[in-house]
């Protein structure tokens, strides 16, 4: 095969997977309203484990760290919301328990493009909630203001 | 020396995508396998650009080195594909392009069990010169690797590869399996083949500090992959076996850096090879790739 019909083979598929990647949603409030319902949706059994590092002065801090590595990109700075996920420090999220969040963190919302962190180990992702829930809620801080 | 500015031309193509694309920093977690696969699929709409590199010993034969290139792009949460351009260079011989592949990743399940299926195809079309070795299939042996390039890129593969990925994450833990069967298109048996792989992140916990050298950031590895034969000849005679220790180093930056020495287990095997990669996450490639399309700044 010709090295110039790879490159368009090569160019197509990727041009066509950015745009199938970003087909816009729905209304942002529809969107907003969804992705937390999934807060709720959590089992039981797992709403109420508690954080192991909930006494780990540095787990916070850590988490942080983590944060601006692995979720800052869609969640915003300061988990205030970004383009492509909603705001962690709305009220939903910081009123959600450690294990709610856990939960969340280790299966993701793959339909709703939130993946699985299930690769991080556990106290890393204890490390995330402790970040988040120090972060206090913020309810002006939602995805629309952080929109460029 | 041709050899030298191949790689060169490789590497300016890549850092070019970076300068393309604008970057940002995103660490990725990448484990130290070459050949197994575990669940955890590309975050939707990053792309991972990565060049791998295997030099190989070949007895009978010269020594080889094939490289390839793959640009792996998360589609959505639960669909990755891949793009892979394979290279090759036989020392004493010639370098040579040996074709590409395309694969896909399917998490079918939504949400993570103790055992997570990943369903795996790719198509392949290669020409009978590509030495990548990403995967063992069937009767493949060290002296299918013998004919000179420039006659064995006259025999062309057009494959299709399933696998079944099973993989579980425990305690900083990763343990995977994963089954392969490889159809020949030009009417070929069913060839079969397996990898194992476990791996742990050498810490646990996340550092309060911005590091390079955390141990959180070293992962650790062994892998074991080899051939069971076909439909007409199932299991392990005739067929070749590795077991390859490995150690990815993901950066706070963005790369990721992995070195795999493997050994061959029987005579069938190459006795030795050494694989190491360099791989780098962009992150939102996807978004930009539509706001070009769309003509946002």
């Amino acid at each position: 095969m010709k090295t110039s019909t790879l490159a368009g083979i090569a160019a197509l598929l990727f041009a066509g997977l950015g745009i199938f990647g970003v087909v816009p949603g729905r209304t942002e409030t529809t969107e907003r309203e969804s992705v937390y319902a999934e807060l709720a949706k959590v089992p039981e059994k797992f709403k109420n484990k508690p954080n192991p590092l909930a006494n780990d002065r540095d787990a916070a801090a850590a988490g942080k760290v983590l944060f601006e590595e692995h979720c800052e990109d869609c969640h915003g700075a300061g988990a205030a919301g970004g383009r492509k996920a909603p705001s962690l420090r709305a009220r939903e999220v910081q009123e959600a328990t450690p294990g709610t969040l856990f939960w969340i963190l280790s299966n993701g919302v793959v339909r709703k493009k939130m993946p699985v962190w299930s690769k991080l180990p556990e106290p890393e992702r204890w490390q995330l909630v402790s970040y988040i829930k120090s972060l206090g809620p913020r309810e002006a801080a939602t995805n629309k203001a952080e929109k460029p | 020396m041709i050899l030298g500015r191949r790689l060169c031309i490789y590497l300016t193509v890549v850092l070019a995508w970076f300068s393309l694309v604008g970057v940002r920093d995103l660490r990725g977690q990448e484990n130290p396998y070459m050949v197994a696969y575990d669940h955890n699929l590309e975050e939707p709409g990053n792309l991972e650009v990565e060049y791998f590199s295997t030099f190989g010993t070949q007895r009978g034969g010269n020594n080889f080195h094939s490289f390839w290139t793959e640009f792996e792009y998360g589609a959505t949460a639960w669909w990755t594909t891949e793009f892979y351009l394979d290279s090759q260079t036989t020392f004493g011989d010639s370098t040579v392009f040996t074709g590409f592949r395309w694969e896909n990743r399917i998490r079918p399940l939504k949400n993570e069990h103790w055992i997570n299926p990943v369903l795996y195809m790719e198509f392949e079309n290669v020409n009978g010169a590509d030495k990548i070795l990403k995967e063992i299939e069937g009767h493949d042996v060290e002296s299918d690797f013998l004919a000179p390039n420039a006659e064995a890129r006259k025999e062309k593969n057009h494959e299709m590869e399933l696998k079944l990925i099973l993989s579980s994450n425990y305690k900083g833990w990763n343990f995977t399996e994963n089954t392969l069967a490889v159809k020949n298109l030009d009417n070929s048996p069913w060839e079969f083949g397996y990898a194992l792989g476990v791996s742990r992140p050498l810490g646990l916990k996340g550092s309060s500090q911005k590091c390079n050298f955390c141990l959180q950031h070293f992962i650790a590895g062994v892998e074991m992959y080899g051939g069971l034969g076909d439909r007409y000849s199932f299991g392990l005679h005739d067929t070749s076996h590795y077991l390859a220790p490995g150690l990815a180093w993901n950066l706070p930056s963005g790369w990721t850096l992995r070195v795999e020495p493997t050994f061959g287990l029987n005579q069938n095997s190459h006795q030795f090879m050494l694989r190491w990669g360099i791989s780098y996450e962009i992150s939102g490639f996807g978004q930009k790739m539509a706001d070009l399309f769309r003509g946002k700044p």
